[in-house]
This record gives C-alpha cells, structure tokens and sequence, in this order.
C-alpha cells in the first residue's frame, strides 16, 4: 500500500517530461513504465503546458526512454491527440514505438455513425414537465387504441375465428387462477385481520365490537377483496405477461407470427386477457371469503365474539349486490392488468435490459390504472345509488 | 436503376423475370436514416445476397422486404403486387407465400421443434395432425435434426435453433424465402450443408431466396445476384453477381470486402 503511494505520486514527474523544439514543437518525453495503475498520468499537465506561452504549434513525442507500456499509455495519448485537435495542434507519431502508433490510430479511426444514437442533452426542467405531460398524454392513448385492438381480436375469440392454441390459454389460466391461490388468501386473510383490527379499535369504545362483521364483510365484498387480488395479479401476472412478451419481441418471435400470417393479437393477446376475465372473478370471491375469515379470526381471538354471532352478523351485513359489485370490477380490473401487460411487452425494446423495464412499467401502468378506474367506480356506482 | 448500374460498371442484367422490385427505397428509424435511395430487383428463382458490413441495414432492409417496418420513402413490388400499398389482408396472403428465417431463429420457446415447424401448416392447411408431424420431421430431417422433434428450443444450441428456423421457414413451401444471416453461428461443415440446401431448395422448388449474409464463401458460392450496401454513404454502391462484382468491381469500399481487407490498411 505504502510502497504503491510513493509510486503513484512519483508518476507524473518521472514518465513525463516536456522539451521544446524549433517550429514551435512541443516534445513530450515519455519514460519509464507505463502501468494501469491509479493516478496514471493525465493529460492535464500536458494541457497546461500548451497553454503556457509561447504556443505550440505542433506536438511530438520521445521515446527513447520509454520502458514496458499498456492501455495507460494509449489512454493518455489519446487524451493528448484530442487536447491538440480542440487546439488546432498536430500531432506527430512518427517517434513513438509502431505497436503503439498502430494502436492509437485503431483508437482514432473514423468513428461509427452518430447520429441515431446521439448522446441525450438534459433539457431543462420546463421542456421535460412538457415532455413527460404529452408521453402521458400518448401512453393513455395507446392504452386505448390497444384497447379496441383486442377487442376486436376477442371478438373473433367468442366467434371461433382467432387462431390460437388451446393448449396456451389452459397454461395461462392455470398460471393466473390455480397458481395464485397461496399469494391470494395470505394477503386476503391478513388485510381482513388489519381492517378488523382498525375498527376494533374504535368501536370498541362504543360497545359496539359486533359491527367489525360489518365493516370488514363490506369492506372486503365492494372494493378490498377486488382491489387486493387486483394488486397481487398486476405484480404476479402483468408482471410476467410483459417480461413473456417483451423476451418474444427480442427474440424476433412476434415478428415471426407476424410474417406467417398470425396475427399475435389473436394468437397471444386474446388468450391472456380472457384467462384473467374468467380467474379474476373466483380469486376476488375467493379473496372476500378469506378477508371475512381474517375478520372473523380476530372477531373471537380478541374481542370475544362467536363464529355463529360473527357470521351472521356478516350474512346480515352483505348483500349480494356488495359481492357482485366487487365482483365486476375485479374482472375489469383483470382486462386493465392484462392489456397493461400485453402492451409494455409490445412496446418492449429490443434488449435484455429493456425486459426488465417493460415488466416494472407493466405494473405501474397497471396499478395507476387500477387506481383510476376504482376512483371511476366509486363515483359511478355512488350516482346510481348501489 | 441507371445510378446504381453507372456506380458499378458491372451490372449484368437479371434475364429471368423480377419477381421482387424494391424501387427507391429510403429507410429510417424514427428521424435516423439507415439507408436511401435502394433500387434493385430480384429475378425468379434466384439466389440474391444482401451484403454489407455489419450494421449497414441489412437486416433493415430484410425487414422492409417483408413488411415488419414501413418505409420512409420507396416501395417494395412482388411482380405486379405492390407490397407497400397494399391493404392488410392483401398483404397477410402475400406473408403466406414467404418463408422467413430471423438472425437468432426466433423459435417459439413454449413449443417443441415438431410444434414449431408444424403450427403452420396446422393454422394454413387441413392436414391432420399426424400428417403435419410427419411434415414437420421431414422438415427437420432434411436441415440435419432428425430425432430431435420433442426437444424446446432452449434445449439445443444455436446453430441447431437457427436450422430448425430454417425448417420452419420452409414448412409451407414457400415461394419466396428470406434469410437472415443463415450461416452465423454455425460450424464451416454445417454452414456448406446449409448452403447446399438452400440451393437445393431453389432447384428442386423453384422458390427465389434472398440471403442477407457476409460469409464470403458462401456469399461466392451461391449468389446469382447481389447489393452491396455501404453503411458510410447509406446507400448502396454496387449490385451484380458476387463473382462478377470480385472480379471487375473497381469500387475499392467493395473489392476490399469482397477480399476480406487483403488491401486494406494493414498492409497499407
Ligand atoms: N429498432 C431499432 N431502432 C433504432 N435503430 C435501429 C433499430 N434496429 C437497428 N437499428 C440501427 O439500424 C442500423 C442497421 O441495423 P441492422 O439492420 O440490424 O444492421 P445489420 O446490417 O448488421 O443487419 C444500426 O445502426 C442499428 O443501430
Ligand atoms: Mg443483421
């Protein structure tokens, strides 16, 4: 470590040296060992020096001295041959080792066209409000347009017209139905324990602990038990529809569909989005029986209330209008989850890394829509008085 | 047309009639032009080779062929078919007709090689399913992956991912097949008997092949006709027969492609 110090501080000084020559010639003297090592030489001091009058016209190197080289010698001139072009300075290689001179023209050579991938500028902060305001703005209307897209192909779903494999949808269903029960009732019991533990708290005060059967069977039946699935679904199955998708993109898949004729709307879409209409429903039903489960565990754990008192108590609470209400909105919540999926897949870039964003802009997309249209609802069904 | 004849000088005339007309062709991504101004045409039954340095557009210009991307300016014509204004169920009959081998295989990975060769012919023929199987290990068999027929995709290698692309490519006998890179990834044996094939695919189905490749031998040994497109003036500079174009061609950006770089700058 120590011995390192030394070394590193003592760098500069001894590999680099600078002489002057007629015309107005820079001479950098290289010498010694050129190693990667932290604190290698930079071209700062170099710099300096062609700033300090009088000014070079032309720079070239020396040698002689020059021990065992690696990258840090073509790092630094190729920091030099940049400084000189900026400068307006020449360059004259002709001193340096062969290897090295071949080395640094590879490094200087004609560059890969720009032009597509231009570095990005930060604009400032008004430009990227207005910017962010219209892809919102765009996303919403690709939502939409998705939308009727798979309308259409689920239209030709229910009419037997679409190409698919019946083989795919049963997977999907069984991806998104059977295999979400575990993630489902744990979360379901538990928000069914928290919101009685909520209205424990003060209804207790009351005397009036029997209506956690009510808080929690109404709560759970209009929006909790939809809500909850809705939210695991969109991080389980959203989630994996985009990453599924989006890996078909990269790999060219989609558009091998495409070519053959197959419309991947048909062929992939449809099947997805009508697995989670027809999962969603069970598991948001599911999902209130087990919240009342929750509820009721609590309702005689700790404020002392009987099963029978508990549950009729939420028999009597509970219409069956709350249930199908609740019901209803999982499904549409389903149709959001899967086209939010299916569409980030679709937009997906043509990488590995752009995957894992369509999956994360998958959810997101999911769960804001989520949101909204549970706000829509609540406003809705308000007006109409259920 | 007169352009790109005058930029070469060694042009000789397609005498079988064009099957494909891509008539100045401008490509883009966004406000990024890939390439402009290609006009070239594909006579029937010929191997045509797309060549360029690695990241010119070839694969683009496939791409545009067979509708995945719209141009920017340009059209591309199937005999009297105009492919680029056609409506969308013009065009999907006119998909029916091509084979398409992608760069990486692009084989469905939830299928089986047999499903994956097979699920054209289930979706575009009323074969029965123990026919289409028969179809499909045919297919196969015949780009060298008999016996492989229950493998997935991420159960083989590359090489193997990308013949069975192959196969499935040429599941409906296509009359127009489309090639990506086919050699990439493969072995110089594998590489020659895909050569072969594609050949054989040609004479003994009569269907016109359009290769996009830099594999210099296999470039030589099959291509009746070729463009050679230049990713630095984005556009392309030459068009003839590959031998035709390594023998008289005095463009030096194509010579030294076509001799590997023996004149290039290292022996400069
Ligand atoms: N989806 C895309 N979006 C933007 N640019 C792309 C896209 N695909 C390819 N490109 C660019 O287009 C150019 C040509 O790519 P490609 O046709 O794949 O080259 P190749 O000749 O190697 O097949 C490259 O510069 C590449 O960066
Ligand atoms: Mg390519």
């Amino acid at each position: 470590m120590h011995c390192m110090r030394v070394e590193s501080s003592a760098l500069p000084s001894s590999q680099l040296s600078f002489g002057r020559a007629s015309g107005e010639t820079l001479v950098l003297a290289l010498a010694g060992d050129w190693r990667l090592r932290p604190g290698f030489a930079s071209g700062a001091a170099v710099e300096r020096e062609l700033e300090r009058p009088p000014l070079s016209r032309r720079v070239a190197f020396n040698a002689q001295e020059l021990g065992e080289w690696d990258s840090s010698l073509l790092a630094f001139i190729t920091e030099v041959v940049e400084l000189c072009h900026a400068r307006d300075v020449a360059v004259d290689f002709s001193e340096l080792p062969s290897g090295l001179k071949r080395m640094v023209e590879l490094a200087e050579a004609v560059p890969e066209e720009k032009s597509a991938h231009s570095a990005s500028i930060r604009a400032p902060l008004a430009a990227r409000v207005g910017a962010a305001t219209i892809a919102y703005v765009q996303s919403t209307g690709e939502f939409v347009s998705f939308l009727g897209a798979v309308t259409i192909a689920l239209g030709r779903f229910v009419t037997g017209r679409a190409r698919y494999r019946r083989v795919d949808l049963m997977v999907t269903i069984q991806d998104c139905g059977a295999n979400a029960f575990g993630i489902v009732t744990l979360i379901s019991f538990l928000v069914g324990t928290i919101l009685a533990f909520m209205g424990a708290v003060q209804l207790e005060q009351f005397g009036a602990a029997i209506y956690v059967a009510d808080l929690v069977g109404i709560g759970m039946a209009r929006d909790m038990g939809a809500m909850m699935t809705a939210i695991i679904m969109a991080g389980r199955t959203g989630a994996a529809f985009a990453a599924q998708l989006g890996t078909m993109k990269v790999t060219q898949e989609i558009d091998a569909l495409t070519t053959m004729g197959i419309s991947p709307m048909e062929f992939l879409v449809a099947p997805r989005v009508l697995a989670l209409i027809l999962m969603m429903p069970l598991l948001c039903f599911y999902s209130d029986l087990m919240g009342v489960l929750g509820g009721a565990a609590v309702g005689s754990g700790v404020l002392g209330l009987s099963f029978t008192t508990y549950f009729r108590e939420t028999f009597h609470a509970v219409t069956l209008g709350d249930v199908l209400g609740g019901v209803f909105k999982s499904s549409v919540y389903g149709v959001i989850i899967a086209i939010a999926g299916c569409l980030r897949g679709f937009q997906c870039g043509n990488n590995s890394s752009a995957v894992g964003d369509a999956a994360t802009s998958a959810v997101v997309t999911g769960i804001v829509f989520i949101v909204v249209a549970c706000g829509a609802f609540a406003l809705v069904f308000n007006i109409l008085g259920i | 047309m007169d352009e790109s004849a005058a930029a070469t000088g060694t042009t000789s005339p397609t005498e079988r009639p064009a099957c494909i007309a891509v008539r100045g062709l401008t490509m883009a991504y966004g406000s990024f032009v890939v390439m402009r101004d290609l006009n070239f045409t594909v006579g029937r039954g010929d191997i045509f080779i797309i060549m360029g340095g690695s990241g010119c557009g070839k694969s683009t210009l496939l791409r545009h062929m067979i509708g995945l991307i719209e141009p920017a300016a340009g059209e591309v014509c199937y005999g009297a078919f105009n492919f680029t204004k056609a409506g969308p169920q013009a065009r999907e009959r006119m998909l029916r007709r091509f084979g398409v081998l992608y760069q990486a295989g692009a084989l469905w990975g939830s299928m089986t090689l047999a499903e994956n060769v097979g699920l054209p012919l289930e979706e575009f023929t009323d074969l029965s399913p123990n026919e289409i199987r028969q179809i499909a290990a045919l297919k196969l068999a015949l780009v060298g992956l008999k016996g492989f027929e229950d493998f997935y995709p991420s159960q083989i290698s590359g090489g193997m991912q990308k013949r069975a692309g192959l196969a499935r490519a040429m599941a409906l006998d296509p009359e127009i097949l489309f090639c990506d890179e086919p050699s990439s990834g493969l072995d110089p044996i594998s590489s020659r008997l895909l050569d072969n094939l594609i050949l054989d695919l040609r004479d003994n189905l009569g269907a016109t092949v359009v290769v996009v490749s830099h594999e210099l031998a296999s470039i030589l040994a099959i291509g009746d006709n070729s463009v050679f497109l230049d990713g630095e003036s984005r556009t392309m500079i030459a068009s003839g027969d590959p031998k035709e174009l390594l023998a008289h061609s005095t463009d030096p950006r194509v010579h030294r492609f076509l001799t590997r770089g023996a004149d290039g700058r290292r022996t400069a």
